[in-house]
């Protein structure tokens, strides 16, 4: 078996697709799907279809340091089955702990094989975080610290993917003390190489997806927020798009778990949901193909794209009781949302679910209007 | 004159592992298996809300999410004696089901099966034969010539195209490998039909925890409410549909992942007779059908099996001091009372102090301390905990399901019962206890439904979840046979916070540097005698070390600020 490709001879993604046994109309539903996911315009469609078509595939090395490998298991369960395959062989996957067939000395020849045919070529995945503390120790692999493999891998790449949170912003293993000084990468990068944060703890499979998808069809670094995170997936609070909302605006909350307000379905606010403050899609995609989200599942969300999101107040905690936490200050101020907003907001939900009656609404907005008062006492 | 050669990274696991193993006229002398990574996840827990802690410890591991969250939740509970409903018993039950289901599959899959499978020689394979013989050991559906044609067809053309990807530098070719290219062919195919199908099952912790990996659990029980009438929560349709899903995961278990475990099999008997190792096996057990509390409910029983006897299953308590040891002889810590001596978990402490060499380096000084993993030890004896254990455990308790499936795989396969105590006998295993837990998920899912028509619904304990009711001080001890074997966590709490938390993992128990009087744990005991064929492709040594499905996360240690050490937390893998 040979390894002398060269990326003029590598085949495109449609090729490859083509290969697998899918039409050009699998394909183009593929595009699509991918561009709605990178938020991007519908007459992006095309554009997403002919890059795939013509760009050759791109060499991906996936590091592993202080991390717990969610990230990869996230990664293997992207819901469209065309990602699955284009992500796993069509992207030339040369480097990833987790699934290579290779170990040990022959592991890590291909890694170097891939530095230095794609030279400038390759994508740099990195899955955990850097431990700094005493010179690197606590992280080491073929007898390197994990210090010294990032900054050799990372000269040689066209963009790195800081994957997750311990990526992103350190996660668990950086939360007070942060014994090990657990670093995320981009603190560490000293080439000037474009990093894209996908933080999430793990980033939802079919985010990760998009991202490299972006990559690949693109040749470029999708847009990015102030901090490193792909705009079209960390722009929105999952607050702003989580399908309890209308009971939040009713102030409507469960108390306990468990208790009947749970069972109803109601705000997570109250035990300490922590959507108000976190920027993730949780409730545009969902998790699992769209099975779920954790809200949806009763329990509040954690908040695990945020940084330090293990030292922002404790799980069942309310939220408002965060230091600078800003969520009384805005559009969302309970007490002040318009009787009329709430009564219409209650309503849509009330045509959505075809089990709310104008007399349950009448009863709803009273219980609302209690729960507000003991609230704000 | 032996020969130390070092395999790092071993990949194909969860986390960092490296072997050096001394070899002699072709085979294995000495082995020592290294852990290369911890995160010291120890002052970060101490301090913080025990009901927090599930989050926390859940990510210690990505790969058997949800199994510590559920020891996390489990030794709160035990600390502040809380008895959750029978309905989130259920649900924890079934999500401990969907997570072996999905473990195991993936394991023997992806990160086993090219130790078997020779994915170039499946090139060579007769796709008509290969649909012959899929017929001929399953019913599943995607089994025609023309399927197979197509797969080959596929891979040839990666193949061809220079870039290998994961396949890059495997070992084919190798002589070890023996299977036709038909099965090769098959198990191929396999491979990338379980890479679609893995994310299914795992729907059903969405369903009920929200996302996959790390599902949401709760002290007290589960917060997914049963809301039958609601379109919120756990109605009718998300019900029916977990049913569904673990229906269907029976289903590729008993139809995809048996035959070619068993096919497979039948070509490498040789492997029955290595990498048996110890002989000794430890199991905590779980899946209560009684509560949590009446252990002589669980589904998979607890007790521990010495050389190989297995007429005799000894009792194991973890609350003993004189049971559960670690010792850091060949360790990368210190204690106190210097490096031979062994603490129960509940009075451990230690402090990390490196003193390997200095990176880049290119081998360990062995004679001294070699790993961040502690030596655990049961009575004083080196165990091995797994799918190998509980199965051997639930046999010699003579437990008639699991007496059933093991007779029948043993004549199936023609071996005697010895050659369960062997690497072959360690990857059985992981595919017999699937068939038996993807039928209690569906067992557990009928009495959740006939609980849930009889009116229950109750889904939490929650009158003790506010601290102000706890006591001052309080201590517990949750337990579980996480995939890769047995897990404890134990856990102190004063005035409402964590004092102290620690874990002591499957892994540990199997990866562990030698103890003070020199005794090998399982990885290394496991791998003296196998034979290498090619040093440079150290493909018997993965096979082995896979057998154990290594999941290496972190070892933990706590201090106070002066460096005086408290407590300690020592996670590792799964």
């Amino acid at each position: 078996m040979t390894n002398d490709a060269t990326p003029n001879t590598q085949p495109t993604y449609y090729q490859e697709v083509e290969r697998k046994g899918y039409s050009r109309r699998d394909f183009i539903g593929f595009c699509t799907m991918i561009t709605a996911f990178m938020g991007l315009e519908k007459s992006a469609i095309g554009q997403v279809a002919k890059a795939l078509e013509t760009k050759p595939r791109i060499p991906v090395i996936w590091l592993h340091f202080q991390e717990c490998t969610c990230c990869s298991e996230s990664f293997i369960r992207s819901s469209h089955p065309i990602v699955a395959d284009i992500l796993l062989d069509k992207i030339s996957l040369d480097y990833t702990e987790t699934l290579m067939a290779a170990s040990g000395f022959q592991a890590e020849e291909a890694m170097k094989n891939t530095m230095t045919k794609y030279k400038g070529e390759y994508i740099l995945c990195v899955e955990g975080s850097v431990p700094t503390g005493a010179d690197g120790v606590y992280c080491m692999i073929g007898g390197k610290t994990s210090m010294q493999i990032l900054e050799e891998v990372a000269a040689g790449a066209k963009a790195v993917i800081a994957w997750g949170s311990c990526a992103s912003n350190g996660c668990v293993q950086s939360a007070k003390p942060n014994p090990t000084k657990a670093t995320p990468i981009h603190k560490l990068l000293k080439a000037s190489v474009p990093l894209i944060k996908v933080p999430g703890c793990p980033p939802i499979g079919e985010v990760m997806a998009g991202v490299i998808v972006h990559l690949a069809a693109f040749g470029k670094i999708p847009e990015l927020d102030r901090i490193g995170r792909p705009k079209a997936f960390y722009s929105k609070r999952v607050h702003d798009s989580c399908y309890r909302r209308a009971f939040y605006d009713a102030g409507l909350f469960v108390e306990t778990f468990d208790d009947e307000n749970a069972k109803k379905g109601y705000c997570l606010y109250k035990v300490g949901c922590k959507g108000p403050s976190t920027y993730n899609a949780c409730g545009v995609m969902k998790w699992n193909n769209g099975t779920s989200y954790p809200i949806q599942s009763g329990h509040g969300c954690i908040g695990c794209s945020e940084e330090n999101y293990w030292d922002n107040g404790r799980l069942y905690e309310r939220a408002s009781a965060f230091a600078g936490f800003g969520i009384e200050s805005n559009a969302d101020t309970l007490g002040k949302v318009a009787l009329a907003a709430t009564g219409v907001a209650i309503a849509a939900h009330a045509v959505a679910t075809n089990v709310r009656k104008k007399k349950l609404i009448f009863e709803l907005e009273k219980e609302g209007k209690q729960s507000e008062k003991e609230l704000e006492s | 004159m032996s020969k130390r050669i070092v395999v790092d990274p071993i990949t194909r696991i969860e986390g960092h592992l490296r072997i050096e193993a001394d070899i002699e006229n072709g085979k294995i002398k000495d082995a020592y298996s290294s852990g290369t990574m911890v995160r010291l996840l120890e002052e970060i827990l101490r301090g913080r809300d025990p009901r927090d802690a599930w989050a926390f410890v859940g990510r210690v591991c990505g790969v058997c999410t949800s199994i510590h969250s559920l020891t996390s939740v489990r030794c709160v509970e035990d600390a502040l004696d809380i008895t959750i409903p029978p309905n989130a018993e259920l649900v924890r039950n079934i999500m401990f089901c969907t997570q072996y289901i999905h473990d195991h599959v993936v394991h023997f899959y992806h990160l086993h099966a090219m130790d078997w499978v020779d994915v170039v020689n499946a090139l060579k394979a007769d796709p008509k034969k290969a649909s012959e013989i899929a017929q001929s050991i399953s019913h599943w559906p995607k089994s025609s010539p023309g399927y197979f044609s197509d797969i080959q067809a596929r891979v040839k053309k990666f193949v061809e195209s220079g870039q290998l990807g994961i396949f890059a530098n495997g070992y084919w070719g190798h002589p070890a490998y023996k299977l036709p290219a038909e099965i090769n062919l098959i198990g191929l195919a396999h491979y990338l039909e379980a890479l679609e199908w893995q994310k299914e099952i795992v729907k059903v912790h969405a369903i009920f925890g929200g996302k996959n990996p790390h599902p949401n659990y709760l002290v007290g029980g589960m917060a997914c409410a049963i809301g039958i009438d609601d379109v919120s929560g756990i109605n009718a349709e998300r019900l029916a549909y977990v049913g569904q899903l673990l229906k269907d995961g029976k289903e590729f278990v008993e139809q995809v992942y048996i035959p070619d475990l068993m096919a497979i099999a039948s070509f490498y008997k040789d492997w029955g007779a290595i990498g048996g190792g110890l002989g000794n096996y430890l199991v905590y057990g779980d899946l209560p059908t009684n509560g949590y509390k009446d252990t002589s409910s669980y589904k998979f029983p607890s007790g521990a099996i010495l050389n190989k006897d297995i007429s005799k299953v000894y009792d194991v308590d973890l609350r003993k001091e004189e049971e559960v040891q670690e010792f850091i002889t060949h360790s990368w810590y210190d204690y106190k009372e210097g490096k031979d001596k062994g603490l129960h978990p509940w009075k451990g402490e230690s402090k990390v102090n490196y003193t390997g060499p200095k990176p880049p380096f290119d081998h360990l000084d062995t004679t001294k301390e070699y790993s961040y993993l502690k030596t655990p030890r049961w009575k004083g004896n080196a165990m091995e905990v797994g799918p190998l254990a509980r199965v051997l455990v639930g046999y010699a308790k003579g437990r008639e399901d699991f007496k059933a499936v093991v007779d029948k795989a043993l004549k199936d396969l023609n071996v005697p019962v010895t050659a369960l105590f062997s690497t072959l006998g360690r990857t059985a295993a992981r595919g017999l206890e699937s068939t038996l837990v993807a039928q209690w998920g569906l067992d557990f899912f009928d009495q959740l439904i006939t609980n849930i028509k009889n009116g229950d619904t109750r889904m939490a304990e929650m009158t003790k979840f506010d601290p102000s009711t706890w006591p001052k001080t309080a201590m517990g001890v949750g337990h579980t046979e996480a995939p890769r074997g047995a897990l404890a966590h134990w856990i102190n709490i004063e005035d409402e916070k964590i004092a102290n938390y620690q874990l002591v993992v499957p892994t540990t128990w199997n990866a562990s540097p030698r103890d003070n009087k020199g005794q090998l744990s399982a990885y290394e005991s496991s791998l003296i005698d196998t034979p290498v064929a090619d040093e440079k492709q150290p493909l018997e040594i993965i096979r082995t070390i896979h057998s154990f499905d290594p999941c290496m996360a972190c070892s933990v240690h706590v201090y106070d600020e002066e460096g005086k050490h408290i407590s300690r937390i020592n996670i590792l893998g799964d």
